[in-house]
């Protein structure tokens, strides 16, 4: 992992095309701006672990897709 | 071309059926084959999501819609793009279930959304930021708060 420090209004390019500016620092929370082309995703890596997590969960046990659908209906 | 799956033995699907999930799906990101196998009962909101090449691997899939009835959201443009989406018409979008041992309190994935461009046989699922939604909606809730029917 590169690992960089900034100050406030500083910022960091990525691959020349993608930006990563630091806008504030306060409270222990940095606020970042991040500049990038249209085909780039720019996530929470949470909200990526929490998704992954849901999928996995999702798998592995043999349903009863009638049971579900009554209770649906009821 | 025939699918050997845990929950149906083997079926037979189309090769034009086929939909190709680039970047797979979290968790699985080397699946990158995925067929819809609707359920025959045209009742039953309750689909499966089953890998091609996976026989053991098959989510349960709702459309979201169906269930959330002001489900709102607005795909991003990363994925217009990477899914060449041209028109709305081409869009069809699912939510992976995920069934506790205690059924009722089954819940979707509402920030996940399966996003599938069906012209072109691309998917993806979207991860989308919210705050009307989670990733563990119950089902069994919504449903009840409906009325019951």
């Amino acid at each position: 992992m590169l690992i960089l420090s900034r100050k406030k209004a500083e910022s960091i390019i990525i691959d020349g095309n993608i930006e990563v500016k630091i806008i504030d620092i306060q409270d222990g929370k940095v606020r970042l701006g991040i500049e990038a082309p249209e085909d780039i995703e720019i996530l929470r890596n949470e909200l990526y672990i929490e998704v992954e997590k849901e999928n996995k969960a999702a798998v592995g046990r043999k349903l009863d897709l009638n049971n579900m659908k009554e209770l649906l209906k009821k | 071309m025939k699918i050997e799956t845990v929950n149906f033995g083997t079926i037979e699907i189309e090769e034009d059926k086929v939909i190709y999930f680039k970047e797979g799906i979290p968790g699985f990101e080397d699946e990158k084959e995925f067929v819809i196998i609707l359920n025959e009962d045209l009742d039953n909101p309750f689909h499966f999501l089953q890998s091609k090449n996976t026989g053991e691997l098959s989510f349960v899939i709702v459309n979201p819609f169906e269930i959330f009835k002001d489900y709102d959201i607005e795909i991003p443009e990363t994925t217009v793009k990477k899914l060449k989406i041209e028109k709305k018409e081409d869009l069809v979008i699912y939510s992976i279930v995920v069934v506790p041992e205690d059924i009722s309190k089954m819940t979707v994935n509402l920030l996940g959304p399966i996003v599938i461009n069906s012209r072109e046989k691309l998917g993806k699922q979207v991860i989308i930021e919210d705050s009307r939604y989670t990733t563990k909606e119950l089902i069994f809730k919504e449903a009840s708060e409906k009325g019951g029917k």
